[in-house]
């Protein structure tokens, strides 16, 4: 199935030379960085984790966003999304490999990587995540691969592989809920020490990567002829407002249990998001235009798709709008704010601020392009075959 | 016959199979026992007696531990820096000036900074012009040790010191997130061009791994005395000893001083205490 990758139109070929160019920055800068040591990053003493853990930690809830398609498709066996389940499931590829880049950029020793494997070390979180990570990302292949090829060859998919799509999709849960214990689990650092945080995380999971997959249908109606149809987007709408409904329901709680028994400790990174923090006469407030940028983008992509039920019309390019809005949204919330403002203030009360680096920049954007690269190329063998099957 | 051979080879690869996992099913589930055990879960129940902020103690073994005396070092703050000069010389710990990139292992700070969870108002003038030593506190639930997913930080049975295999480490920073002192450090760069007087019994160390005090394991055991306490010999400014000896002489410290440790709400029962 590969050869679909080798056929397109110039449009496929400029988009894949642009993220190929964006990939060939992002190695350049990888070495440097490999050259010189992670000082070429923003990340500090006080901010020890940065762009790479932040851009992890939101697209393990891409790949586990693809659950939302997955499971009313196996379990509810919702026929409507039979069409788009596998981008889904490469989706999930896509992302994962996304992830294991980042992990890798961060490393400070990466050639020690394997460390993890000869050394298991079951209390530490990291040890399960990769687990959990490595596990749904084959499970995902072989899923993928094994279902678009019975689809291609016109036979139903063997049975055996039902115990893995079902084993599927609890691993879908786990990525994100053990990626949330690497940070609820730790003493001293009030911001992430919640409970709250896994079924935030699967939350916003459920909207990022079902917005991801709307934006990627719109891309591919206008250039690749494939049209998902009204209803799958309709449901794909439903799903991803309950889901940012309950984000914001649970991001909120967090600030009533801050600023409500004012214990200092839960309100200092709320503040530092939103309002600036002082400290010593200096106010430092790095994150808030984006936090204030997200709520609106959150409320505006909500309010989109809320009127568009309620006033029963439907414009898939209107959707595609509410679709960027909230995966932008909730990029912010997650893929920077989450993880920043888990580090302000430090464990002796003072403040560092976190600004990336533009060598960081390339990488993360070379990683970025890696897996819209991947995830292109994944897009184009699902659409060949379904192409070829309606021929 | 031939269905008893298919039945034969299921059974001889299940066999096979059973026995190459059971080594390593048993590797997965000691390494968890041993691990908990130094988190301390596996201690005794403390009697009650001894269940205040100062932890629990093991039944066995030794646990080192300090006593950090303020008394001696708001009489002379230069005191401090001799101590600190002293750790920099004896571990290689590179002079960083960008505060972003700086390597500590034991350092000056204020009492806000060192005691957020204890109230800073209407603090006398002594205590907030005075410069108080952070340092690791060894504890004896390391989160950092939890966390670690190689065993490069662990603890060092026989003496209860959260220690540091620079070769292992693969500089995922966890353990930075996971402490709740602020007490590691992380090579953002090769630190040898910043050392400034090369002690050749100790090594060096290379970009991209964690460190941070290691109450002297090296010259302990030699029968010195850790570097910061040798430096402040003579002066009772910091007691070093083994908390588990009730003999020993920090444990008198302790009997006689009211003394506290740094976030006790944290659970890992911190190794070092201060008298302020």
């Amino acid at each position: 199935m590969i050869e679909k990758t080798l056929k397109g139109k110039p449009a496929y070929w400029i988009w894949l030379a642009i993220l190929g160019s964006l990939i060939a920055i992002g190695w350049a800068c990888y070495f440097r960085q490999y050259a010189y040591g992670l000082g070429l990053t923003g990340m500090s003493r006080d901010v020890s984790w940065g762009l790479y853990i932040s851009q992890f930690t939101f697209l393990v809830g891409v790949a586990a966003g693809g659950l939302m398609l997955v499971l009313p498709y196996y379990i509810h066996n919702y026929k409507v999304f039979g069409r788009i389940t596998i981008l889904g499931e490469f989706l999930a590829i896509a992302a994962l490999v996304m992830c294991l880049m980042f992990i890798m950029a961060d490393l400070g020793q990466p050639l020690r990587g394997l460390n993890v494997l000869f050394f298991p070390t079951p209390h530490s979180m990291l040890f399960w995540d990769m687990c959990v990570l490595w596990g749904y990302l084959l499970l995902n292949l072989l899923c993928g691969w094994v279902i678009l090829t019975a689809e291609r060859k016109q036979v139903p998919p063997p049975k055996w592989i039902y115990f893995f799509v079902y084993l599927s999709l609890p691993f879908a849960v786990s990525i994100h809920t053990v990626t949330a214990m690497l940070y609820c689990g730790l003493p001293g650092r009030h911001f992430w020490l919640s409970a709250i945080i896994a079924p935030r995380f699967l939350a916003s999971a459920f909207a990022a990567g079902p917005s991801l997959i709307l934006i990627a249908c719109a891309v591919m109606k206008k250039f690749a002829n494939f049209d998902v149809g009204e209803e799958a987007v309709k449901k794909l709408t439903t799903i991803i407002m309950y889901a940012v409904i309950i984000n914001t329901f649970f991001f909120l709680l967090e600030f009533f249990v801050g600023y409500y028994s004012e214990v200092p400790g839960h309100m200092h990174a709320l503040e530092y998001l939103f309002f600036g923090l002082e400290h010593h006469g200096e106010v430092y407030n790095n994150l808030v235009p984006f936090m204030w940028t997200a709520t609106l983008f959150n409320f505006a992509g909500l309010g989109i798709l809320a009127y568009m039920k309620i006033s029963k019309m439907f414009d898939f390019r209107l959707v595609t709008v509410a679709a960027v809005l909230i995966f932008l949204a909730l990029w912010a919330d997650k893929g920077l704010g989450f993880v920043f403002a888990g580090f302000v203030p430090n464990p002796l009360e003072e403040v560092t601020e976190y600004v990336p680096t533009l060598n960081e920049l390339g990488i993360t954007i070379g990683v970025w392009a890696t897996g819209f690269f991947l995830l292109t190329l994944l897009y184009k063998i699902a659409l060949g075959v379904e192409h070829e099957v309606e021929e | 016959m031939d269905n008893k051979r298919r039945k034969f080879l299921k059974m001889a690869g299940a066999t096979v199979l059973a026995g190459i996992s059971a080594p390593a099913l048993v590797k997965l589930s000691s390494t968890s026992a041993v691990a908990s055990g130094e988190g301390g879960h596996e201690a005794p129940a403390a009697s009650p007696g001894n269940a205040g902020g100062h932890g629990e103690e093991q039944p066995s073994g030794v646990r080192l531990g300090m006593v950090i005396d303020m008394r001696n070092f708001y009489q002379d703050q230069g005191l401090l820096d001799k101590a600190i000069a002293a750790c920099v010389k004896a571990h290689n710990v590179p002079q960083i000036p960008d505060p972003k990139s700086e390597i500590k292992w034991i350092w000056k700070t204020g009492f806000g900074n060192l005691f957020p969870e204890h109230s800073q108002k209407l603090r006398s003038e002594k205590i907030k012009n005075s410069q108080f030593p952070a340092l690791c506190n060894h504890c004896d639930n390391p989160s950092c040790v939890k966390a670690c997913p190689t065993k490069a930080t662990f603890v060092v049975e026989k003496n209860g010191i959260v220690a540091m295999d620079f070769h292992r480490c693969i500089g995922c920073r966890f353990c930075m997130a996971a402490c709740p002192y602020g007490a590691r450090s992380f090579n953002w760069q090769d630190p040898r061009p910043f050392i400034k007087e090369y002690n050749a019994d100790f090594p060096t160390r290379m970009r991209g791994v964690v460190e941070k005090c290691n109450f002297c394991g090296e010259r302990l055991a030699l029968g010195l005395e850790p570097a910061c306490v040798e430096a402040c010999k003579g002066t009772g400014a910091i007691v070093f000893g083994d908390l588990n000896d009730s003999h020993s002489e920090i444990r008198k410290v302790l009997d006689q001083e009211f003394t506290i440790q740094r976030k006790p709400s944290a659970g890992t029962m911190p190794s070092v205490f201060y008298i302020v």
